[in-house]
């Protein structure tokens, strides 16, 4: 069966065990404790409660499997589920800002998977179409990131160009170079020598601690089986990130969607030259929060790498090398003694650069297409100096480039200059990332470039040459660079 | 960039500047009457006068302020943005695209209403944005409203 025939789909069967097989565990550890409690005996009693309350869960999991349905009528998806309150949710494609496939443990077993559609705009929702076979959620996922149906379109492997990976020793690195890890271990090292001295002071203690050192140590774990095998691709639909070691995520995010782009390096981190990317991408907006900001999601490029990996993805993802930035005027110091170090800004035609930061040095990238609004801010002490700050706003609350502490004369420049700039992108949006590249001379990185011949919206550079590779929407097909 | 001296700022209502002044009197007033004998009570007249005329002039210090910071807010509706500058410790100027608006805002309190004012809100994605446009007669925050809702949708740019 086709995903894009316009028929109505239901998930896959396996889901209900899928669905009632996330409460096993609880289940289990339920059926443990309350026998340990009555000590055998009449155990029993409470055994069938337990056994009543799976089967309850599997029977509303095949219910929930019975009623919900999804089909996609031309350039929205529509998912459609629930028994006695129908809810009937529609997912217009232009919409949508990221796709993500979740894989959790039971379901990989299984060959199942989750699809988390993001979309961006207040009222609107997640979507979220649990579960799907493999295949059909990767080619759900070509046709909601713009693949539209043609019946000629061959869907084969899409070439993709690896960008970055996380080896587990750099990856174990990171983690424990980190607060949370420091804090862990040296509590934990001063409790086993508070233990040698006085064993009563530190079995108090450790009781005391117990919850702290627990919630750390499983942030650690979230962080490390999280970003596990982490993996970073370019695809014609988009960036691609494959992670995790229980559960495996693959997250899609279209290159035109990325609201902001920020390295961070972390002042632990400094000495070994790593750092961090992540990316901002427009998400719903929570329920509670009425226009207040679009939500924004965060997602991790690269959760650890070496300076040169993320000056790599930053060249793809820009388009181009990255604005220069000049630093603040001298007087700024007087203003910013602690953080004017690292502090510097610059532009080009499309993207804003900011640096900030003292301990953790932080770099933002910000498109000038997707900025919201621009500011000029200039405090009393800025007046007496002469200097003014000027904000470039994105999407969300957390996010934005600031050239902070200019001259007047600079800034209000800046404020012209900006918002002509992102006037200008806005009108012509930007080509996926490197479409500004002409990358007929070789040197040029391999990937997925605006085909030169027109006949395509992609075609894939090999570092040399153009290959026969190229995209259009999420369709991959071969055409080759020079028909003769 | 357009200077203040420039042509094309517009300005709130002087209502508000009544409203301003009206709201502050009776604050001062009222401040007056409750601590004026409460000195006098407690430490005799001529400190409850003194208190009196320190209540009148911190009165008249915020009065002057709040003139500055009146006539301090301006805007301006430009080909493709508008422009709100405000402020008079902090100065606060910011740009908003048409294009980037998700919706306006018309407010009126239950004050602002006997001066017949409105406050003009214009909401973008980001929520740092902060255009607010307060004491605009009835009839101009409506013509903004109608004006800005119209570029809005004719010039609306995507996520």
């Amino acid at each position: 069966m086709e995903p894009a025939d316009g028929e109505w789909h239901r998930l896959h069967p396996l889901t209900p065990l899928a669905r009632s097989g996330r409460v096993v565990p609880a289940l289990v550890l339920g059926f443990v404790i309350s026998s340990a409690h009555t000590n055998g005996g009449k155990s029993s009693g409470q055994g069938y409660i337990l056994i009543a309350f799976g089967v309850i869960s599997a029977v509303v999991g095949f219910i929930h499997w019975m009623v919900t349905r999804w089909r996609i009528e031309g350039d929205t998806l529509r998912i459609e589920t629930g028994l006695i309150r129908r809810d009937s949710r529609r997912l217009p494609l232009a919409r949508i800002q990221a796709v993500d496939i979740f894989r959790p443990l039971l379901a990989r077993v299984l060959g199942i998977s989750e699809l988390r559609i993001r979309l961006a705009g207040s009222g609107s929702t997640d979507g979220k179409l649990a579960y799907l076979a493999e295949s059909e959620a990767i080619a759900v996922r070509g046709i909601l990131l713009g693949q539209r149906h043609e019946p000629d379109g061959v869907t084969i492997d899409t070439p993709e160009r690896p960008m970055a990976t996380v080896t587990t020793g750099r990856l174990v690195g990171s983690v424990l170079l980190s607060v949370v890890s420091i804090v862990l271990i040296g509590t934990v090292g001063t409790l086993l020598v508070l233990d040698h001295f006085a064993p009563r002071a530190a079995t108090a203690a450790a009781g005391v601690l117990a919850v702290y050192l627990f919630s750390f140590a499983s942030v650690m774990w979230r962080r490390l089986s999280g970003q596990y095998h982490f993996e970073a691709v370019e695809a014609p639909e988009g960036l691609r990130i494959r992670r995790g070691l229980l559960q495996t995520v693959s997250e899609t995010i279209p290159y035109g969607r990325i609201q902001a782009v920020r390295q961070v390096q972390p002042f632990l981190w400094r000495p070994l030259g790593w750092c961090r990317l992540e990316v901002d991408i427009a998400g719903a907006t929570r329920r509670n929060q009425r226009g207040e900001g679009t939500g924004v999601v965060r997602k991790s490029l690269l959760p650890v790498g070496t300076r040169h990996d993320s000056w790599h993805m930053i060249v793809r993802l820009l388009g181009g090398p990255a604005p220069d930035r000049t630093p603040p005027p001298r007087k700024a110091r007087l203003k910013a003694p602690l953080s004017y170090h690292f502090l510097s800004a610059g532009h080009d035609d499309t993207h804003a650069v900011c640096v900030t930061g003292r301990l953790n040095k932080e770099t933002t990238w910000v498109p000038l297409e997707k900025c919201q609004s621009i500011r000029r801010v200039q405090g009393p002490v800025q007046r007496l100096l002469g200097l003014a700050t000027v904000h470039v706003d994105v999407a969300g609350k957390s996010t934005h480039a600031e050239f902070r502490d200019r001259t007047v004369e600079e800034s209000d420049h800046l404020v012209g200059r900006l918002s002509e700039l992102s006037r200008q992108a806005r009108r012509h949006p930007e080509p996926p990332p490197a479409g500004r590249g002409r990358p007929e001379s070789p040197g040029v990185p391999a990937g997925w470039y605006a085909d030169p011949s027109g006949r395509h919206a992609w075609r894939f550079w090999s570092g040399e040459h153009w290959t026969e590779h190229v995209g259009d929407g999420g369709t991959a097909g071969i055409d080759p660079p020079h028909p003769s | 960039m357009t200077s203040p001296e420039d042509q094309g700022w517009l300005h709130p209502a002087p209502a508000l500047w009544h409203m301003r002044q009206a709201e502050l009197g009776v604050v001062t007033v009222v401040l007056a009457l409750l601590i004026g004998p409460i000195f006098t009570a407690a430490f005799g007249g001529v400190a409850g006068v003194i208190s009196v005329v320190a209540v009148g002039a911190a009165g008249a210090l915020t009065a002057w302020f709040v003139r500055r910071r009146f006539l301090a807010w301006r805007y301006q509706e430009r080909h493709e943005d508008l422009i709100v500058a405000r402020g008079v410790m902090v100065h606060r100027l910011s740009v908003v695209p048409y294009g980037r608006m998700q919706f306006v805002e018309v407010t009126a309190g239950p004050v602002e209403r006997m001066f017949h004012l409105s406050t003009v809100k214009l909401h973008t994605a980001a929520a740092a944005s902060d255009a607010r446009i307060p004491g605009l007669a009835q009839d101009e925050a409506a013509r903004l409203r109608d004006r800005l809702t119209e570029l809005g949708e004719s010039k609306a740019a995507g996520m």
